[in-house]
Formats: structure tokens, C-alpha cells, sequence
């Protein structure tokens, strides 16, 4: 075997599990509390989320994963009782700070749901909207090049091209979830937060949208709530554990589904508690 | 565990501290099936260690009829390993196991190709009985091979004991204590080397029982493998300490000091 064969075959081989973190860190939290009147819905989670990759959130159902993955576009806000504490900034930025624009932050932090909530308007109209409330086109020639580039980017744009002008809602779930991707790219966010984003859709749709997840994740910082743990494997590069309000265990992907150092992550990832 | 136990299949489930620390698998027929690997694993085992002695006794009796059955009985072992590749494969498409249990299966696969091999090894001894029933055995010899396989049944029952019993720190002495193995390998090496100068007749039986020496040291070797495989299952993480080694044979061409 002559040296560029070995070079070749050390380059096949798999990184090492458990590798640190990326140094470059998008989203930084610390001791982030969060109440919902008297219920605390989450404990002093102190997490850094680095750029350009993809995060998973897993937890049984009122973890508290889906409530931090809203505190990181203030989507919590909405609710009068909710309370946050603590800090979480972005690029260092403190997105609680009382002079932050919340409309802004949420151009830089896209959402997907995990039903697929087109706007009942043109699949056109889903695209542009986002582009023309945030003045990101000058003329209808960039509106129609943001449009035609975001529904390329979210694999969309083949099958809708000959009838931008149908509604959105007409659309199957899987291609209106795909839709909802690309209305959250079109403002160019930096993050997009997604929340069980395959939830309603079939096993085809689903493989879709992962693939997609792992396109964008060259360009955007994803964080993704997601129920099956074969999902988070598949698509995350880390995974955080969360279990009631609590994030017990964050690590890398490789390491948390094959030797999670925490026996509560062990047991929920096995099917083995409630 | 006994060997007895082993054979049949009989499971004692407080030798399993970790299993019986954690908590059951929310779907029962799953922690039911992780039950049946193991205890799969423990009659091949079992089997394996049955053979291997019976191989022996066999050679040491000059015993063609025993060397037979043994011969025989190797299919049942090879039966096994290939019932319970067919069960790992099924739990993974229809399980998916993650942490403990996906290590718990891919150990079941490695653990139980490992003592696949043991047992074509003993398989292999058995037939060398046969061939060298009717030679005069060098006596020092086959005492010397008497003590090889006492420390390769040993080793085995530790190693499968610390799979019953998911024991990682009785692995790692299995994994130390093979250097003992082939420390006695590389003496009835030299033994038989001197055997074979001494008179080209003695060349055909020396060269079986080098043949059988030798298989003892792989079994050795195999046995190491699954104390690494448990070493994984148990702790996640693989060996990195370097295993001591002292099988010279490789390099050796003549007797030295003569």
C-alpha cells in the first residue's frame, strides 16, 4: 500500500466521537429560567449552540425544549404569564435587551412548525412576504429572485414553478412544510428554529425536508425540537437532553446515542421511561 | 456461572447488576428479546467451553470416539451463531436500539463471532486427536498443553462471566492475564522445536501439536476480543491501553542458547 493509499483511507475514516464543539458559537445561553406564572417550565439551562450546524432538542413531552427553542426568538412574548430570566444572545448579542427590536430579531431567527401553516395567499405571496414587510427588495425583479431562489434552496422550486399563482394551501403537507422553509429563509435569517417540523408528514415528505436540513445547515445555524429520536440522530450534529426543565445532557450526536454519560438521557433514549 | 448452567441456558438474573439496576424497557417484548440474547450468548459460550475441553481429554486420551462427538457438536455452536446474527439484524430493522442497546446488540454480534472461532478452533484440536490417536505422545508435551488449555478455559469462563455480569474491570484482567497464555505458547514452541531436532520422526506429531498450541493461542486471542467487546458494552468507551504481548514465535527461527 503506497502512502496516498493510506492517506486516502485515514481520510474515510469516521472523526472521533465526541469531538468539541465548533469554536465558532451562534447562540449562547446562561441560567435561562422560565416561568409560566407560578410553573417553572425550565431551569438554569446554560447552553452554547454553535453556527452552522444543525442542534436537536429531545425530551418527553413537557421537557421544557420546546419552550427554550421559543425563548430564542422571544416567540414567548406572546404569552402574558411567561416570564424569562437569564441571558441568551446571539453573536454575543443580548436578545432580551429592552432597546432589541423583536421584529428584527425574528427576521434574524426564522420558525418552521410542526404543522405546516402556509398563509391562505399564492405561493408566491408565502415567499415575498417576509422580503417586502422587512424592505429587503427594491424592485419586483429582487422580490422575484428572493422568491425563485428561496424555493430553490428549500427543493421546492421544481415542483411549484408553473403555478407560483396557486394558493399555498393547495399544496400537499409535505410540500407546504417545505414552503414554510423557504417563506423562513427568504428574510435570510441566520437562525431557524423548528419545531417538530416532520411531525404531519410521511416517511417520503419527512426524508425531503431532512435532506433539505442538512443543505442549509452549510449557511444557517438550525436548531430542531424533534419526537423521534432516529431523527435527531440522523439530522443533528449535537443533541441536548432536557428533562423536566432541566437540560440534563448536551454532547455530540455521536456520543449521546451511543454512550450518554447521564443515566436519565440513557433511559429516555432506550424507550425506557415514561 | 457454571459451564453446566451456561449449556443449558439457565440465567440468574441477579448476576446482571446493571441489567437488574435498570430500569425495563417501557415495551416489554423488547427487554424480552435483550433477555434472549444473552442468554443465547451464554449456552454458546457454554458450548464452547464444553468442546474445547472435551477436545483435549479427547487428545490426551487418544479418544477418537470422543474427538467425534466433539467434531459433531461444533455444528450446534455454528447454529447458534448464526440464530442469533438473525436476531440482532431483526432487533435492529425493527428496534432501532440506541446507546446501551445498540452497544448490547453489536456486542451480542462481535461476542458471539468470536466464539464461533473458539469453537472451530476446538473443532480443529479434535481432529488432530484423531490423527495423532495412534503415535506415542511426548508426554512433557501434552502436559505442557494441559496447562494451556486449564488457562484458556479460565480465561473463557471469566470473560463470559463478566458478560453475564457486566463486569468491565474483570474483562480488563481477562485482557492482562493472556499474556500467561502466550508465555506458554512460545514454551512448548521452543519445546517442540527441540522435539523435532532431535528426531525427524517426532516432525509429524509435533508439528499437530504445534498446530494445537498454537489454536489454544488463538482461543486465547479470541477470548481477549470479547473482553475488549465488553470493556465497550459496559464502560463506551474502547480499550486504549496497549496489550502487553510476549508470542515471540514469529520471530523466532531456531532454538536459542544451544
Amino acid at each position: 500500500m503506497d502512502m496516498s493509499t493510506i492517506e486516502q483511507a485515514k481520510a474515510m475514516m469516521t472523526p472521533h466521537i465526541g469531538s468539541a464543539p465548533q469554536a465558532d458559537i451562534k447562540v449562547t445561553a446562561r441560567d435561562v429560567n422560565v416561568y409560566y406564572g407560578e410553573k417553572q417550565a425550565l431551569k438554569d439551562v446554560s447552553v452554547d449552540i454553535p453556527a452552522r450546524s444543525v442542534t436537536a432538542f429531545i425530551g418527553p413531552s413537557g421537557c421544557g425544549k420546546s419552550t427554550f427553542l421559543r425563548c430564542i426568538n422571544r416567540m414567548n412574548d406572546t404569552i402574558p404569564i411567561c416570564r424569562v430570566t437569564g441571558k441568551i444572545e446571539i453573536d454575543g448579542q443580548d436578545i432580551y435587551d429592552p432597546v432589541l427590536d423583536v421584529v428584527q430579531l425574528r427576521a434574524r431567527v426564522g420558525m418552521v412548525f410542526q404543522k405546516p401553516n402556509p398563509f391562505p395567499k399564492s405561493i408566491y405571496e408565502n415567499v415575498a412576504y417576509g422580503p417586502r414587510i422587512h424592505g429587503l427588495a427594491t424592485s419586483k425583479a429582487e422580490l422575484d429572485e428572493i422568491v425563485m431562489s428561496s424555493l430553490e434552496k428549500a427543493g421546492l422550486l421544481k415542483e411549484v414553478k408553473d403555478r407560483l399563482d396557486d394558493t399555498g394551501t393547495g399544496l400537499s403537507g409535505g410540500q407546504q412544510q417545505r414552503l414554510c422553509i423557504a417563506r423562513a429563509i427568504a428574510v435570510s435569517p441566520e437562525v431557524i428554529l423548528m419545531d417538530e417540523p416532520c411531525s404531519a408528514l410521511d416517511p417520503i415528505a419527512t426524508a425531503r425536508v431532512e435532506e433539505l436540513i442538512d443543505e442549509l445547515k452549510a449557511n444557517f445555524t438550525i436548531i430542531i425540537v424533534t419526537h423521534s429520536m432516529q431523527q435527531a440522530a440522523r439530522v443533528s450534529q449535537r443533541t441536548a437532553f432536557f428533562h423536566l426543565g432541566n437540560l440534563v445532557e448536551v454532547g455530540s450526536t455521536s456520543e449521546i446515542f451511543t454512550s450518554p454519560r447521564d443515566q436519565r438521557t440513557q433511559d429516555y433514549i432506550t424507550g425506557r421511561f415514561g | 456461572m457454571s459451564q453446566l448452567g451456561r449449556l443449558f441456558g439457565f440465567t440468574d438474573k441477579t448476576q446482571n447488576p446493571e441489567r437488574s439496576r435498570m430500569i425495563p424497557h417501557t415495551v416489554k417484548s423488547y427487554e424480552a428479546e435483550l433477555e434472549v440474547l444473552d442468554k443465547k450468548i451464554a449456552q454458546m459460550g457454554g458450548l464452547a467451553e464444553h468442546n474445547l475441553a472435551q477436545a483435549f481429554e479427547a487428545l490426551q486420551k487418544r479418544d477418537p470416539r470422543l474427538a467425534d462427538m466433539v467434531i459433531a457438536a461444533d455444528s450446534a455452536i455454528d447454529a447458534l451463531e448464526k440464530d442469533i446474527e438473525q436476531q440482532v439484524i431483526l432487533m435492529i430493522a425493527r428496534r432501532q436500539p440506541m446507546a446501551s442497546d445498540l452497544r448490547h446488540v453489536v456486542a451480542a454480534l462481535r461476542i458471539t463471532s468470536d466464539l464461533e472461532r473458539i469453537g472451530d478452533l476446538a473443532k480443529n484440536i479434535a481432529k488432530r486427536a484423531n490423527a495423532i490417536a495412534d503415535e506415542a505422545h511426548p508426554k512433557p508435551v501434552i502436559t505442557g498443553l494441559g496447562h494451556m488449555v486449564e488457562m484458556s478455559l479460565k480465561q473463557l469462563k471469566m470473560v463470559l462471566d463478566a458478560y453475564a455480569e457486566r463486569d468491565a474491570a474483570r474483562a480488563l484482567e481477562v485482557w492482562r492475564n493472556d499474556l500467561q497464555i502466550d508465555a506458554m505458547y512460545n514454551s512448548l514452541f521452543r519445546e517442540l522445536l527441540t522435539y523435532m531436532m532431535e528426531n525427524p520422526r517426532n516432525i509429524g506429531i509435533s508439528t499437530h501439536l504445534l498446530f494445537g498450541a498454537k489454536n489454544l493461542e488463538r482461543v486465547g486471542d479470541h477470548t481477549t476480543n470479547i473482553a475488549e467487546t465488553i470493556h465497550y458494552l459496559v464502560t463506551g468507551q474502547t480499550v486504549t491501553e496497549k496489550r502487553p504481548k510476549s508470542d515471540e514465535t514469529s520471530t523466532t527461527l531456531h532454538q536459542q542458547d544451544e
